[in-house]
């Protein structure tokens, strides 16, 4: 019998369930869509603002502890520090290997320019050995291609990049060739404080916005064969994806021998950057990994509020449809008042009668809920595309997060309703006043 | 001698200033048929509201079946409501989605359990057999005072209690609901009864006159 009359009433009711369940598909498809894209939106987000370079470095302990020390990036105790170039590609085999999107060694070194063509020397300038554009691969057979023409995205390039085998060519940061007047095309030489002299072509000027602009890029065998520096490099720029920081990730970066056993299986299993750079430490024989605070942390800030950002829309949109829900329910339970008035004058207690409302409104919830989930799902997709031009990854505890929430914004939106019934006496309504 | 039902002693009803019943005092005996008549704003309706478990007096005592149901909740008036009273509305009031026969079954569900072949023969008593599975909107006035009477009996109450029953009927439709009165008062079932009218007031077997909230005239008419 109650069945019969929750679907009796169902079909009765079906447009005012309709709009019930309308309102219930709007809030479910926002709510999903905007859980998905929540979850799903880390590593989107963190790939998105890849572009603005690495977050992490490695330098030789000694170098990063003078620069700490005394803020020294070059001289001696720094210039004369060096990593091992066969460890470089180790740094995708620690826990968090997959996490490491893209990375490039740097050997500093001085020389002094020549430009071909030009009576006497522009002077001493920097040089910057690094991959542009490497293929390796890994003992375990993986293939990656990774180098700084990946880490420096906005680099503005004229001419072309060096390509992995250009051992003859050089870039000319924009400022080091407007001095110089040296243009793509031009021969360059390069000589070394230790008398090796070597010939080079200009491949290409860039234009970094920073101090790159002063150096002179070439490939990592060629800055050690000038420099007589074979197998070394200065530093490893590392482009990770991150977990925002949290007060675990903060206690941990000051001494990850502060936390206990628990603390840090769960920081070392968790991708902060202070967890990836104590596995890259752990790889990198001799080097310190130390993130570039400044990108890490706008990384953490933008994620943390584009999270906060979807949590406030599935919380607006849940508010909204419990307000619609309480209207729609409301004035459906008025306009029965009559009849639920008559049950209770049957003999029906008031849970009884709560519970039959409630029936109905939750299977109407349900089956806008099922509706609204895909339909949300639908949106994420869009949302992907067309934000991240990517689909976005469905997340399975959205399920039930989600019946979580219609469950508690359904029973919300009822309570106006449900305490309507419960003040509801049948000698008012049955006596038609 | 037959057993007290009902019994209101020193019942009054106040509404702010308004006092809708004053010290009443009542008895009714198992298997009578009384009917309480007055003029509109006599306190009829606060009358039954109070036999039928749907009001609790402001002061007195209601005594039905030997329970005092003054002081009780609204949970334990529903269950009295539900076990010993068998309403009748002038409205009929029948659920307009649900056919005949399921309007019947929804008091045996609220009572205990819903039994179709029960609520069938409850149907056919009121002769209505025939127009079980019609919609409320598909019978007349008098048929569905006539499912809203088997609705009243299908859980074997100890007072059918009807409020105006034949108020919204025409006279063929009347006698044929004072018929069925006639019938369950000759089977015992006790019946109490308001009404304007004083065909249906007649008929029963004792008629109580309520003026400005006081019983006025108290008539024995199986006499």
């Amino acid at each position: 019998m109650f069945w019969r009359m929750i679907i009796k009433t169902l079909v009765r009711q079906k447009s005012k369930m309709l709009m019930i369940a309308f309102t219930v598909i709007l809030g479910v498809s926002l709510s999903t869509a905007m859980m998905n894209v929540m979850l799903g939106v880390g590593d989107k987000v963190n790939r998105e603002l890849k572009v603005y370079g690495a977050n992490i470095t490695v330098r030789h302990q000694d170098a990063a502890l003078m620069s700490d020390l005394y803020g020294l990036t070059e001289g001696l105790g720094v210039n004369d520090k060096f990593l091992y170039e066969e460890d470089i590609l180790k740094l995708k085999t620690i826990f968090w290997g997959f996490n490491i999107l893209d990375f490039a060694p740097i050997l500093e070194g001085r020389a002094i320019l020549s430009v071909k063509g030009r009576a006497g020397t522009a002077g001493e300038v920097s040089l910057a050995g690094t991959w542009t554009e490497k293929h390796a691969i890994l003992s375990t057979g993986e293939e990656l291609n990774t180098g700084l023409k990946s880490l420096r995205t906005w680099w503005e390039v004229e001419g072309e990049w060096l390509g992995e085998d250009d051992n003859n060519s050089v870039m000319v940061g924009k400022l080091l060739a407007s001095k110089n007047k040296i243009r793509v095309g031009d021969a360059v030489t390069l000589t070394s404080n230790n008398g090796a002299v070597k010939n080079f072509i200009v491949k290409g000027i860039f234009n970094d916005g920073g101090n790159m602009d002063e150096k002179i890029l070439m490939t990592l065998p060629a800055v050690q064969e000038l420099m007589n520096l074979h197998g070394k490099i200065s530093s490893i720029e590392v482009s990770a994806l991150t977990t925002p920081d949290n007060d675990l990730a903060r206690k941990a970066a000051q001494d990850p021998r502060s936390l206990s056993p628990d603390e840090y299986e769960t920081w070392y299993c968790t991708a902060y950057v202070s967890a990836i750079c104590h596995q890259i430490q752990e790889v990198i024989r001799d080097g310190v990994a130390k993130p570039v605070r400044q990108v890490a942390e706008s990384e953490g800030t933008i994620l943390n509020k584009t999270t906060l950002l979807m949590i406030l829309i599935t919380i607006l949109s849940s508010i909204g449809s419990a307000l619609a829900i309480s209207n729609l329910i409301t004035a459906s339970v008025i306009e029965r008042s009559q009849e639920l008035g008559l049950l209770k004058a049957l003999g029906a207690y008031n849970w009884q009668i709560v519970l039959l409302v409630l029936i109905e409104v939750m299977m109407t919830g349900l089956a806008g809920g099922v509706i609204g989930y895909f339909l949300g799902i639908g949106f994420a997709q869009i949302i992907g595309q067309t934000v991240f031009g990517s689909y976005i990854e469905i997340a399975r505890m959205v399920i039930l997060i989600v019946a979580v929430i219609l469950f508690f914004v359904t029973l919300l939106g009822s309570v106006p309703a449900i305490r309507y019934l419960m003040a509801l006496k049948p000698t008012e309504v049955l006596h038609g006043k | 001698m037959s057993k007290k039902i009902l019994e209101l002693k020193d019942v009054s009803k106040i509404y702010g200033s308004l006092k809708a019943l004053a010290d009443i005092n009542l008895s009714v005996n198992a298997g009578d048929w009384l009917s309480i008549m007055g003029p509109s704003g006599s306190g009829k309706t606060t009358m039954i509201n109070l036999i039928g478990c749907m009001d609790t007096p402001s002061t007195g005592s209601v005594i039905l079946d030997g329970v005092d149901i003054s002081k009780e909740n609204a949970a334990s008036l529903t269950r009295i409501r539900r076990d010993k009273i068998g309403l009748i509305f002038q409205q009929f009031h029948l659920i307009s989605y649900l056919t005949a026969v399921e309007n019947v079954m929804v008091a045996q569900y609220y009572h205990s359990m819903p039994d179709e072949e029960e609520a069938m023969e409850a149907l056919e008593k009121v002769g209505l057999k025939e127009r079980a599975r019609h919609l409320p909107a598909q019978l007349s006035g008098g048929e569905q005072q006539r499912v809203c009477i088997a609705r009243a009996l299908i859980n074997s109450p100890q007072i059918l209690l009807g409020d105006e029953p034949t108020g919204n009927l025409d006279e063929e439709n009347e006698g044929i609901v004072v018929d069925i009165f006639r019938r369950l008062h000759s089977e015992g079932v006790t019946i109490i009864v308001v009404t304007h009218d004083p065909e249906v007031g007649d008929v029963a077997q004792r008629k109580i006159i309520l003026e400005h909230g006081k019983i006025v005239d108290d008539i024995n008419q199986s006499l």
